[in-house]
């Protein structure tokens, strides 16, 4: 009762290998329920492969990842129960492309937690109307633009009800007039307590929305702390070489 | 360059619509001109075109054996039912990933080698002569029966194969999304790989249906009184090979608006795999 309550994510010295190429190089990181923590970093730091490793969509190579207290990387764990628990969304959205929004939304709700198909759609379309999707229900993926793509992306994880929401680089296949509405939803999840690990390319954004930035260099998280000190006081010369590259860009 | 792409320009411009009409009529009237005269010039045409032409004999066998050909019919439906099932189940425990389940694999592996490899017209011979040949109690010695399995062995053979080639053409990414909300990877199978894996097929299952149903003849070797058995029974009676002549053309009455079928599936596939792309 008295012990502090155990982190949302924690992750111990996480690493991992593809082939030659080891990718994770010792990651440890803790996100804090409610906390809202954004991981920054080149193309090929490691971002997305810490995020599907969390996921367990990747097997790790070692250390430990635990989602509030319970070790999700030991032996015999069932891997679909903790997937559960855990949103992802994807840059590339993945929305299943033959089925209707609606039915996207629900599939797991229906097919993992066994609801009732009215229950399930209910709550399916208090989600897709909360998120401005109401009326593209019945819509296939393909016949919505891009921005609505990945809403109903973020849809189809929040229907599951995760404690952890992981956002892989959310708006980086968006043309730029589409970011600021995914956006929107992501600062609404943030202000409902959502607890959430996002990768993201949108330095202005994760200036905003972190509670902490992580800087992700060649493996290893070189440099952590609130966003105002990263982005204006980073202490470590690779840090500040991505930041220089990115305002050079016009991207902050 | 631009020097030698006038000139080819200005004639493509000058080529309006009617004329292409015009050039693809005419070309083929002097083609088909050409080889029909030859053969009605050959020596021979006057026997064969009494042999095999034979209106007569024709209109007198034709009727029965369109009557035949429903034993076909009955063959290809009732295997394309089960081979359309059991290509599936193969296909399925083909893509079984891990190492646990490699002797199914290899079992699944070994099935489509082999019955890809083996001439149909032998399996067909071997179930039908040899297993009733065994007389065994309470197993089926009806030809009929050993038709359907011979043809659902061979077929679901290649079908399976078709049917994995769709599977492994749906991005991983899609399984990725599915079990990431929980889904089970044979819950992820049935409800997004598979699906999806299916109507990126049917063109190919419809071709691999084409060829069933004319591969139905090859039972008539094993005694299942079908159109080819009915039609070479007109031709030993009237001494006329027109009944063949008449049974190609029930086949190409049925095969001919499949094709066309498949064709305009593929086309509309195409059509919205492209819209997909431009999005």
């Amino acid at each position: 009762m008295t012990s502090p309550a155990p982190a949302a994510l924690r992750v111990e010295d996480l690493h991992k290998s593809f082939g030659p190429l080891e990718v994770l190089r010792g990651i440890d990181l803790t996100v804090s329920e409610h906390e809202v923590v954004c991981l920054i970093g080149a193309s090929g730091s490691g971002k997305s492969t810490l995020l599907r490793c969390i996921n367990l969509l990747e097997p790790i190579d070692a250390g430990r990842v635990s989602v509030e207290g319970e070790e999700i990387t030991a032996e015999g764990v069932d891997t679909n129960r903790i997937r559960r628990r855990i949103g992802i969304v994807f840059q590339a959205f993945n929305l299943f492309p033959h089925m209707t929004v609606l039915d996207n939304v629900t599939l797991a709700p229906r097919k993992v937690l066994r609801r009732p198909v009215a229950t399930a759609e209910a709550e399916g379309v208090a989600l897709l109307e909360r998120f401005g999707l109401a009326d593209k229900r019945n819509e296939y993926p393909d016949r919505l633009s891009g921005g609505q793509q990945q809403r109903a992306a973020i849809v189809r994880a929040l229907a599951m009800q995760p404690d952890l929401m992981l956002l892989d680089e959310v708006t980086s296949a968006l043309d730029p007039e589409l970011v600021g509405e995914v956006l929107g939803v992501i600062r609404s999840l943030a202000s409902g307590g959502m607890t959430m690990l996002i990768a993201t390319h949108e330095m202005g954004f994760a200036r905003d929305i972190a509670s902490r930035v992580c800087f992700l260099d060649a493996g290893v998280i070189l440099e952590e702390g609130p966003p105002a000190q990263i982005f204006s006081a980073p202490r470590e010369a690779r840090t500040q070489q991505f930041l220089q590259r990115i305002i050079e860009a016009g991207r902050l | 360059m631009s020097v030698d792409r006038g000139p080819f320009a200005r004639r493509r411009g000058r080529e309006g619509p009617a004329r292409a009409v015009a050039i693809a009529v005419l070309s083929s009237i002097v083609l088909f001109g050409a080889v029909g005269y030859a053969i009605v010039h050959a020596p021979n045409w006057p026997a064969v075109q009494q042999s095999f032409l034979d209106p007569e004999v024709f209109a007198e066998s034709l009727p029965e054996i369109v009557a035949a050909f429903g034993i076909n019919v009955q063959l290809f439906l009732i295997a394309e039912v089960l081979i359309l099932v059991l290509g599936l189940v193969i296909a399925v425990l083909r893509s079984l990933p891990g190492p646990v389940f490699f002797p199914i694999r290899a079992m699944a592996t070994v099935y489509t080698d082999l019955f890809r490899a083996v001439p149909g017209i032998l399996v067909i011979y071997l179930l039908g002569f040899g297993i009733p040949g065994l007389d065994m109690p309470g197993v089926p010695n009806d030809p009929f029966f050993w038709a359907v399995v011979a043809l659902t062995l061979v077929y679901s053979a290649y079908v399976s194969e078709v049917y994995r080639a769709g599977i492994e053409s749906v991005h991983p990414s899609q399984e990725a999304a599915a079990r990431s909300l929980g889904l089970s990877r044979f819950q992820a199978l049935r409800y997004v790989i598979v699906p999806q894996a299916v109507r990126r097929v049917v063109p190919p299952l419809l071709n691999d249906f084409i060829g069933l149903q004319k591969d139905t003849v090859l039972v008539s070797f094993i005694g299942v009184v079908e159109i080819f058995r009915v039609s070479q029974n007109k031709e030993s009676a009237l001494f006329n090979f027109t009944p063949y002549l008449a049974t190609a053309v029930v086949f190409l009455a049925v095969t001919i608006p499949l094709a066309r079928l498949t064709d305009w599936l593929s086309a509309r596939d195409r059509r919205r795999y492209l819209a997909g792309v431009a999005r």
